[in-house]
């Protein structure tokens, strides 16, 4: 009896436990980004939208445009046709144009390096910061940001997404003291200047931007995957060989 | 078996004679693998100790060619890690090898001491294995924590920075302490060089040392087994225990199954989920390190993170650290602590069973807890669980002592 009490009370633990971790995660949502990493024309499009609006402030020193070429099939002279504005060998690494000092003293600080963007912070962060951009008076930018409130960086897209302004709601939460706090919680985004894409041609581009910079974050993954599955074949095959031996070996023991 | 036994210990003549005139060769042998006998009656919770061997040398091997190209320098460290991933032929598979392996050490190590939790394999004539085994796991804990400062991210300059100010918290010497670690007013280039030498050179060599030193203690008393009894009190008129079978071949081709299972969840992980979601290989260390900008949220790696939780739960700076220490160093005792006449849970009451499973539950809680914020709930629930968590040792003297055990059977329990 005394166990299926203990049971009981253990469970309720553990009921705790699911609850509070629920109640934790209810702060600001990202957007899924449903990128698809085995889609190549995906990558490739993404490949040259960065290079077109992102490679000018934003450098990826750790990934060489040889490597890009690797897994997004491309030959060394579409890579430098398309792709190579910046750099004249294809084992060269993508580097910003603009100079970083230049950058730290235009925009207050310089914009990150986006080899690792997407392991440091997730497809989902990159592909709901690059639909999240709303019109703010009185900011340096004339933008703000709902997934990175106060970002230094300007809007560069609007050509494409064109304008959008955010509606905020309050919600007021009342905290373990009984204090009431209120905040500011984004509620949806309403266009106000149109872009040369629709709002449906915008999510794809910045998909596909997305896609790509999840790639460069580890571009040896379809690499490893495919190893994996090998290596797993080859365990399963050493574990029958070792279950088999070890019959052998134990047949006489009583 | 007796087949076996005869081959390897006849003498020899020519180059094995030769050498064993000069150095205890066969003698070696027969004492640690052929002739070493442990109960038949192992389970699978007796795989954890080869599983650990396995992953030591899996770090070292790994860790020798990442040496080749890693630059313990902060300017550069960062950087030669994405070098070893994107340029060095098969550097991403040595490094998620080794960061992989650094999370299974624990893992197995973990099992490993609560395999011993089990079965009573610390208690009498086994106390000193269980003593450097205890030692092996702090030594295990200061080559995590230097390794994980190496990668020179964000994770893993803020994570050091939290764990070693915690000396500061001791009266007099704290502050000059924590100087004397960083070698700096703050985590720099010269505290990553340290490390890095703690890491590659003193901290491998003293848990090589320990490993050798642990199974050295094992094998002069003998294996304990499931049953908790001694299987040297059953011996046939050759001297050889009736339920003991030899090291090899008998347990290296069991472990071997083992270590295959083993593999198949270690590059399970390496190839289909390096990062583990984050317990492995943090988010935040994808960042380099930045001295003007904190992550959002400091966690140690999840290995760390019960004995982290119980730090946070207390409100005192000093006495949060004294728990903290106490609550790592606690286990040491344990042979001590535990006063029953059976060593084995199969033969153990009621009581030391649901003080085992409770106490189980809340080291995976205040795990999970010491991954979360502090504040709320959690610290509440760190509190009580902290608590817990030392009532488990602190009144094991005297649980396990009015426990109500079975009686032990003559020879271990054994179904072929």
């Amino acid at each position: 009896m005394d166990k299926f009490k203990m049971i009981a009370r253990l469970a309720l633990i553990g009921a705790a436990f699911v609850s509070t971790q629920a109640f934790a995660a209810g702060g600001a949502s990202l957007e899924h980004a449903n990128i698809d990493p085995n889609n190549v024309p995906s990558l490739q499009r993404g490949a040259a939208n960065f290079m077109n609006y992102c490679s000018g402030c934003h450098s990826a020193k750790y990934v060489r445009y040889s490597t890009i070429g690797k897994y997004l099939e491309l030959s060394d002279e579409q890579l430098i046709e398309n792709l190579m504005f910046n750099a004249e060998k294809t084992f060269e690494t993508i580097n910003a144009a603009m100079p970083a000092a230049d950058a730290e003293r235009w925009f207050g600080s310089a914009p990150p390096d986006l080899s690792l963007m997407a392991r440091a912070k997730g497809a989902d962060y990159i592909y709901s910061f690059l639909k999240g951009f709303y019109v703010e008076e009185g900011s340096p930018t004339g933008v703000n940001n709902t997934v990175l409130s106060g970002t230094s960086m300007p809007h560069v897209l609007w050509k494409l997404q064109g304008f959008q302004v955010a509606h905020f709601e309050e919600r007021i939460e009342t905290d373990a003291d009984g204090n009431e706090i209120v905040s500011q919680v984004f509620k949806e985004f309403e266009q106000v200047t149109p872009g040369s894409m629709s709002p449906e041609e915008y999510e794809g581009f910045v998909r596909d931007t997305t896609n790509f910079l999840a790639h460069i974050a580890e571009p040896m993954r379809s690499d490893r995957q495919k190893l994996g599955v090998w290596v797993m074949i080859y365990l399963v095959i050493l574990l029958i060989l070792a279950i088999a031996l070890k019959k052998e070996i134990w047949r006489d023991v009583k | 078996m007796a087949k076996i036994e005869s081959e390897v210990g006849k003498p020899k003549g020519g180059l094995m004679q030769w050498i064993d005139d000069r150095f205890p060769f066969t003698k070696t042998m027969e004492h640690h693998v052929t002739k070493y006998y442990a109960a038949k009656n192992f389970n699978w919770w007796y795989v954890f100790g080869v599983l650990a061997f396995i992953v030591l040398f899996i770090q070292l091997f790994t860790g020798i060619f990442l040496t080749m190209n890693y630059k313990p320098s902060a300017t550069e460290a960062f950087a030669s890690v994405e070098y070893i991933m994107r340029d060095v032929e098969w550097g991403w598979l040595i490094r998620y090898m080794h960061s992989t392996g650094a999370s299974f050490f624990f893992v197995v190590v973990y099992l490993h001491m609560f395999r011993a939790m089990l079965y009573g394999s610390y208690k009498k004539p086994r106390e000193l294995i269980w003593l450097i085994g205890m030692l092996i796991f702090f030594v295990l804990m200061a080559e995590a924590f230097a390794g994980y400062l190496l990668p020179w991210g964000q994770m893993s300059y803020w994570g050091a920075q939290v764990i070693i100010s915690l000396f500061g918290a001791i009266p007099v010497i704290g502050d000059g302490l924590v100087e004397f670690i960083r070698g700096d007013y703050s985590i720099s280039d010269i505290t990553l060089n340290r490390f890095f030498a703690l890491h590659v050179i003193l901290l491998p060599l003293v848990l090589i040392g320990l490993v050798f030193v642990h199974i050295v203690a094992l094998h002069e008393v003998g294996s304990n087994n499931p049953d908790g009894i001694e299987i040297k009190k059953n011996k046939g008129p050759d001297g050889v225990p009736l339920d003991g079978v030899p090291f090899h071949p008998h347990h290296t081709s069991k472990d071997l199954i083992g270590i295959a299972v083993f593999l198949m969840v270690f590059f399970a992980v390496v190839f289909f989920a390096p990062e583990m979601g984050g317990y492995f290989l943090e988010h935040a260390n994808f960042e380099p390190a930045n001295i003007s900008a904190t992550p959002e949220h400091i966690a140690p790696v999840w290995y760390f993170t019960p004995f982290y939780a119980i730090l946070r739960a207390v409100p005192d700076k000093l006495l949060g650290f004294i728990l903290f220490g106490l609550s790592v160093i606690l286990p040491v005792f344990l042979p001590w602590l535990d006063r029953a006449r059976v060593r084995s849970i199969r033969y153990r009451g009621w009581m030391y069973k649901s003080a085992l499973t409770i106490f189980v539950i809340t080291f995976l809680g205040l795990g999970w807890l010491g991954t979360m914020p502090a504040d709320g709930i959690y610290v509440l629930l760190a509190r009580i669980l902290s608590v817990v968590y030392f009532l488990f040792f602190l009144l094991m003297p005297y649980y396990t002592s009015i426990d109500k055990t079975k009686p032990l059977p003559d020879r271990v329990v054994y179904h072929g």
